[in-house]
């Protein structure tokens, strides 16, 4: 496939691959993504808008530049904005690919790390020595001000311009608790929405702090994705019952949507309201108890959200699915084309 | 035109309607926002409030306890995503938005033929374009909390100058009279969605703005910021579902509020 440069959230010519129940393989307009949909279905998007994640600065015992990218939170209260993990970086930014990114400076717990208007201690680290719980300094607002001043939205040398903020907030952003955009949700704006409730399809939100997708560092990236806070609202709780009762469909949009509802249903398959943190991987063997299809970006094998996908549909329909996006030339990563996959269903 | 002040039926249970209502003011440093960012706040609402110095955000928040201030310019188009991060971050999301930070064109007011093309594009960046903008980095906060069962408003401060071609006042009511046409069309355009629009005239006021345009009125024929602050908070309650009331999926309800009270 081919990596979509320019930060574009919904191209004239963004494309979909739709694998249906029955394993059948078709290509639509990503704008049509609502015929697919049946009255009665429910649509589940992560409402999560993103934070700008991406801080510059210094360590302060070495002078050496960093950049931290923060990457966790325990919790999504807007007064929990105190702690958070991250990945940190040496000098340079993300027009150098990560995986080329020097190191940062040896770190140590209770090191001091200044970023523009924030300052942060380093609280311990997580198992690798890029890998830290980081503290800010300062009032709940201090730290909201600090970042809205001087955190850039984390972005990937394959697009080249600087991200701005509304590059990255989808049109349904709401609570800013994700590290990087839910971008599944880039195919959403509020005509397709519209279009959605006129064809007797419902729509409702979860908040899932999305995390980073790639730290440049194998080891590190074996362990993603991280733990991730969400919030599933009664209202959306509520709207996933309604639709199991009536034989509706559940579409989660995106992955990080299929991470929360699974995990809130692990216990007994029904979806409860509240908070959780999803710390579970999806994959092959995973048993979806509430999701029946995914509107996704498209994914590379060897993925995490790629063994995602394997949950939905045998390893041969996900294949053939590949060969299709790189023979008709697909584009890929968080501006690039989607698919549609529907729950192959077992024994019907 | 002022709003006769038995205008707005009392909302019984009004203020459960603004415990924990989660609430953003721009212009909330003076004026009629530094009115609403108080009524709102003694009605149990949290608040977020806009403005651009740094120094009176800092005051206003300290005098009023609780307030969060941003500093910010909504005619800025840059400052627009920081604004909105900072007050759905801070806030934990968002059910009503005031669009109120104004401007008033060229002071002393001037015929529109005598208007300075500048000082007509900053009464439009910050009349039109300013709530436009913040208003959509808004949306998905506000549609959020309608589907929650909260109810969303969007309150847009109008002006009889958006109806009545005062001279003088060409810059001011012509942007004024967009802003009343958005008002109008976003609350067609998100019924569906649970988000109402209102688009009211508070009427004259004593405060700065108006002293800026009429500096020899008689601030005694003028209504107090704080008594149309207290109207626009019972017409934002009026607007909003009961909390008492089972939460149920927001259905197209009447979106949009006659400006011509």
């Amino acid at each position: 496939m081919i990596a979509a440069q320019q930060p574009v959230q919904r191209p004239p010519d963004a494309r979909l691959l739709v694998v249906n129940a029955g394993r059948h393989i078709d290509h639509a307009p990503r704008a049509s993504f609502a015929r697919y949909l049946r009255p009665g279905d429910l649509v589940v998007a992560n409402d999560a808008a993103t934070l700008p994640a991406s801080l510059a600065g210094h360590h302060a015992e070495t002078g050496a530049a960093v950049e931290v990218r923060l990457a966790g939170r325990t919790s999504l209260r807007p007064e929990d904005v105190g702690r958070f993990s991250a990945v940190v970086f040496g000098a340079g930014d993300y027009r150098t690919r990560t995986e080329d990114r020097p190191a940062p400076p040896p770190l140590a717990a209770g090191d001091r790390l200044v970023l523009g208007p924030l300052g942060a201690t380093i609280e311990q680290l997580l198992g690798h020595p890029r890998l830290v719980s980081l503290r800010f300094e300062g009032s709940p607002d201090e730290v909201w001000n600090g970042l809205a001043r001087h955190g850039r939205p984390i972005q990937y040398a394959h697009v080249p311009a600087p991200l701005a903020l509304w590059d990255v907030w989808t049109r349904i952003a709401g609570p800013p608790a994700a590290f990087e955009p839910p971008s599944a949700g880039f195919a959403l704006d509020w005509r397709v929405l519209a279009e959605m409730r006129g064809r007797g399809a419902e729509f409702a939100t979860i908040t899932h702090a999305a995390g980073i997708s790639s730290t440049g560092d194998e080891e590190l990236d074996r362990l993603l994705p991280f733990d991730e806070p969400y919030r599933i609202p009664e209202a959306t709780a509520r709207a996933v019952r309604r639709a199991k009762s009536n034989g509706g469909r559940v579409v989660a949009v995106g992955t990080s949507v299929v991470r929360a509802l699974e995990h809130a249903a692990a216990g007994d398959g029904l979806v409860r309201a509240g908070e959780g943190i999803a710390t579970q991987r999806l994959g092959p063997s995973s048993r979806l108890r509430v999701v029946d299809a995914i509107l996704s970006g498209t994914h590379e094998p060897g993925t995490s959200h790629y063994d995602l996908l394997r949950a939905f549909l045998d390893d041969a329909t996900l294949r053939r699915a590949t060969a299709e996006l790189d023979a008709r030339g697909y584009r890929t990563h968080e501006f690039g084309d989607s698919v549609l996959i529907e729950r192959v269903r077992t024994g019907s | 035109m002022t709003i006769p002040s038995d205008f707005y039926p009392n909302q019984s249970g009004g203020e459960e309607i603004f415990h924990g209502l989660r609430v953003a003011v721009t212009g909330g440093t003076s004026g009629l926002g530094l009115a609403l960012v108080r009524e709102l706040l003694s009605r149990g609402a949290r608040v977020a409030f806009v403005a651009r110095t740094r120094e009176r955000v800092e005051r206003v928040a300290r005098e009023n306890g609780g307030a969060h201030g941003v500093v910010g310019d909504v005619s800025s188009k840059e400052d627009i995503y920081p604004v909105a991060l900072q007050v759905v971050g801070e806030l934990g999301g968002l059910d009503v938005l005031v669009n109120n930070a104004s401007d008033l064109g060229p002071v002393p007011l001037a015929m529109l033929s005598d208007t300075e093309c500048e000082d007509l594009e900053r009464a439009f960046a910050t009349n039109v374009l300013g709530p436009f903008r913040l208003t959509k980095a808004l949306m998905g906060a506000l549609a959020a909390s309608a589907r929650e069962g909260r109810g969303a408003a969007v309150l847009n401060i109008s002006s009889d100058a958006a109806f009545n071609p005062y001279p003088g006042w060409g810059a001011y009511g012509a942007s004024k009279a967009a802003l009343h046409h958005l008002s109008r069309i976003w609350g067609e355009e998100h019924a569906a969605d649970g988000v109402r629009f209102l688009s009211l005239d508070p009427g004259d006021m004593d405060t700065p703005m108006h002293a800026a345009a009429v500096p020899d009125a008689d601030p005694a024929t003028l209504k107090r910021p704080e008594q149309a602050a207290r109207e626009l908070a019972d017409a934002i309650a009026a607007a909003l579902p009961r909390r008492t009331a089972p939460a149920v999926t927001p259905t197209a309800a009447q979106s949009y509020e006659g400006a011509n009270l």
